[in-house]
């Protein structure tokens, strides 16, 4: 993706998830977003992009909402940032899949495609930024959702941005790349296969002897998280968000 | 017996699972590093599909061009629109060919078109001569993997097999046996060079047919392949129409992604090209060579939404990186063809209504076309495949309202935010009786980890929150420019079930707009899982 020019305005798709279970990283966010000299405008109307009907096969009800997002979107201007990386994904592969019969449509998803990034891609390849100033005292792991390593490519900025994070050691996790087992509605349909993927996976963030395993999806974080309570471990997951916010919930 | 079920005896099975695990991490690390040595391999890759997308776009051609190579070779073609067509082809060659014994060597296609039932019922002893599928076929059992069948097995399985099928070899123990791997491969080889030698027929599967020249590729580490294809008097060889390449150079190409994506292995250890039968010269060599052109199903799929699917070339290698196959192994799919490519060609090919529901068992993590030698955009087509059967079924109702009603609420924001409160009622509700459970379709997530709630107060009413905070302090500002007074704004009340949030931590909630208090969760509407929660 070739880096938007600089911009003082973004606008901020904060994703249902996020909106819903844990407004805090939309939050912590918009605070990284502003600490950057980065005015955020919130469009009021926006709602979901419809990746859980898409992932699920159902299509028309997966382009309804995504065409909900397009009218919201492109009647704006400037960087779309949000802090996932499935969504960006959603919005970059799954729109092009969705419209591709539609070619007015497709033009549009193009073109709100081009301006939209996850939060870290946003910090280090248009603002150039790896060190916004933040700290944590304490081990951190790191996992890469799929939609964000796989589906985004974007397997480097967080990383970069997790190093500069003063006080801290960043430490791998084994299996890294390895799915978590959230996968949307397949974490409900499937129950069993992606419980014992999340086990798999607090299993090897737990032996890393991390404070926190740090994520850019709030899917992911809400089933490793909801596990490793399960489990009644001392290690958290939270999102990159929230320790470049330095809000890290205590 | 449903996938579900399928699922949890292969969960419950703790010796597959160590089979699997050790699979996973096993053929990863030889596929990674025989690939990564590869100079360009990404360009490699990119002309791998190049070849295979040339030759599914003029496979017509293509197939009657190999047609006229095999037949200038002195072989024969024989066109199987379905899967009894194509068993009925082998039957009656073999029949000709007046042998009891057929030698076989390893072949999905046949697998597909359940060739060893019918040879079977007509008559004929089959063998297996590939030595995991010898071992299957010893024990009764199926194919668990397109490249490894035996994969679900341990050695000491193969040893008890091998002890009971075989009998145990003079003045050996049953537990000497299971641990003497040359001594296992040495019953295996006794028994089997004695069917190479006496069978009349050797059946063969195909990894490529050359269409410049007519020959027949086949790849193979045990060397049977090479002598079902070269020690009976007939030949009969069986491939699937797709499995064609247009050229020598594009099978050397083709050769060097398979082997790697395979096994791991630079180049297998046997790698034969077959171009018809024995000629006049040849000292030896079968008098009979057949291809056999297997449809069944694969025509109707180009052109079609899965098209893509008819790309691959059966080396596995989305199986050995497929989070899901690695904690259900091939036998929970229920079909010939396992795993994130077994999901795709399984329906297409056996029908959406009966298999479609094989595509639910992924999470679309990417891992399988990552690893495609050829690129298949797995997850996309695995996301066409649930709406194809969704198409094919009507879908479950539960599914079908919900995503209905979802779809509803999130083009029209007052309802999305209703939907949103309701929620956040609704999980508080709930967990008033203790930890939360959810209910209905949703309770598999709480079977396996706790649910965080819905937040009292989402993200977009703390924005508003901050944008009229904001706002009334700007205004505030003006009126005290004319008249000195000042007025102050905050939204510490908004948004909360009554009880006051405790002041976060001095520098730990920078980021929150009103001090972190809008959720039931600090809020204490959950006392009985707020303790746990993260």
């Amino acid at each position: 993706m070739p880096p938007l020019k600089p911009t003082q305005t973004v606008q901020l798709f904060v994703t249902c998830m996020v909106d819903a279970v844990r407004p805090e990283i939309g939050e912590a966010t918009v605070a990284v977003l502003e600490a950057q000299g980065v005015k955020v405008e919130f469009p009021a109307a926006q709602t979901c992009c419809g990746q859980p009907a898409y992932n699920a096969g159902y299509r028309s009800e997966a382009r309804a909402v995504a065409a909900h997002f397009l009218n919201v979107f492109d009647a704006t201007s400037g960087p779309v940032v949000t802090p996932s990386g499935s969504c960006a994904a959603m919005v970059h592969h799954g729109f092009a899949d969705l419209f591709g019969d539609d070619p007015v449509q497709l033009r549009r998803a193009q073109a709100v495609a081009a301006r939209t990034r996850e939060l870290s891609q946003f910090l280090v390849h248009d603002l150039k930024v790896t060190n916004v100033g933040a700290s944590f005292n304490g081990r951190i792991t790191y996992h890469p959702s799929c939609h964000q390593l796989r589906g985004l490519g974007e397997g480097t900025a967080p990383l970069a941005l997790l190093e500069q994070v003063a006080g801290s050691e960043l430490v791998p996790l084994a299996g890294a790349e390895e799915c978590c087992g959230f996968g949307g509605l397949f974490s409900v349909k499937l129950p069993q296969v992606s419980g014992e993927m999340v086990a798999r996976k607090t299993a090897n963030i737990d032996a890393t002897g991390a404070a926190v395993c740090v994520t850019c999806d709030a899917g992911c974080l809400m089933n490793i998280a909801g596990r490793l309570q399960r489990e009644q471990k001392a290690v958290r997951c939270v999102h990159l968000a929230e320790v470049l916010a330095g809000s890290v919930p205590a | 017996m449903t996938l579900t079920t399928r699922i949890e005896l292969a969960l419950h099975n703790p010796h597959l699972q160590r089979a699997l695990d050790a699979n996973y991490t096993r053929s990863q690390e030889k596929r990674n590093i025989s690939m990564g040595a590869l100079p360009d391999s990404a360009l490699v890759r990119d002309r791998a599909r190049a070849i295979r997308l040339e030759a599914l776009r003029n496979l017509d051609q293509y197939l009657v061009q190999l047609e006229t190579q095999v037949t200038a070779c002195g072989g024969v073609v024989h066109w199987a629109a379905s899967a009894q067509d194509a068993s009925a082809i082998v039957a009656r060659i073999a029949k000709a060919a007046r042998s009891r014994l057929v030698a076989k060597s390893k072949s999905m296609v046949s697998e597909e078109i359940h060739l060893n039932k019918r040879l079977q019922a007509d008559g004929f002893e089959v063998v297996e001569t590939d030595l995991g599928e010898y071992i299957l076929q010893l024990r009764g059992d199926v194919p668990s993997h397109i490249v490894a069948p035996a994969i679900h097995l341990t050695r000491a399985d193969v040893a008890e097999t091998f002890e009971q099928q075989l009998g145990l070899p003079a003045g050996v123990t049953p537990a000497q046996l299971a641990t003497d791997i040359p001594l296992l491969t040495s019953m295996a080889r006794t028994a089997l060079r004695k069917v190479f030698i006496e069978a009349g027929v050797g059946v063969s599967g195909v990894n490529f047919a050359v269409a410049e020249t007519g020959a027949l590729c086949l790849v193979s580490n045990e060397g049977n392949g090479r002598l079902v294809t070269s020690l009976p008097r007939v030949h009969i060889a069986l491939m699937g129409i797709e499995r064609v390449v247009p050229t020598m150079a594009d099978l050397e190409v083709m050769l060097r992604v398979l082997s790697r994506s395979a096994t791991g292995q630079n180049i297998t250890c046997y790698t034969s090209v077959v171009c018809g039968p024995r000629r006049a010269q040849e000292p030896d060599g079968p008098t009979e060579l057949h291809l056999v052109l297997v449809d069944n199903g694969r025509a109707a799929m180009l052109g079609g939404e899965l098209a893509e699917a008819l790309l691959c070339i059966r080396c596995g290698a989305c199986l050995n990186v497929c989070p899901v196959y690695r904690e259900i192994g091939g036998h929970a799919y229920g079909s010939v063809y396992p795993g994130p490519i077994g999901a795709l060609v399984t329906p297409a090919l056996g029908g959406m209504r009966e298999f479609g529901e094989l595509a639910q068992a992924s999470s679309l993590c990417g891992a399988c076309q990552e690893v495609c030698p050829v690129r298949i955009d797995i997850p996309t087509m695995l996301i066409k495949t649930r709406t194809l059967h969704l198409a094919a079924t009507g879908g479950a109702p539960v599914w079908n309202a919900g995503l209905k009603m979802w779809s509803w609420a999130m083009r029209a924001p007052w309802m999305y935010q209703l939907g949103l409160r309701m929620a956040a009622w609704g999980a508080a509700l709930l967990a008033t009786a203790g930890p939360l459970r959810l209910p209905g379709p949703l309770a598999g997530w709480t079977d396996h980890r706790e649910f965080p709630g819905i937040a009292s107060t989402s993200f977009r009413a703390r924005w508003a929150a901050r944008q009229r905070s904001q706002n009334a302090k700007a205004s505030a500002a003006a009126s005290a420019r004319i008249d000195g007074s000042s007025s102050s704004a905050g939204c510490g009340a908004r948004g909360n079930a009554g009880a006051p949030a405790a002041q976060p931590a001095s520098g730990q909630r920078a980021a929150a707009f009103c001090g972190g208090a809008h959720s039931a969760r600090a809020a204490g509407a959950r006392p009985a899982a707020n303790a746990a929660r993260v």
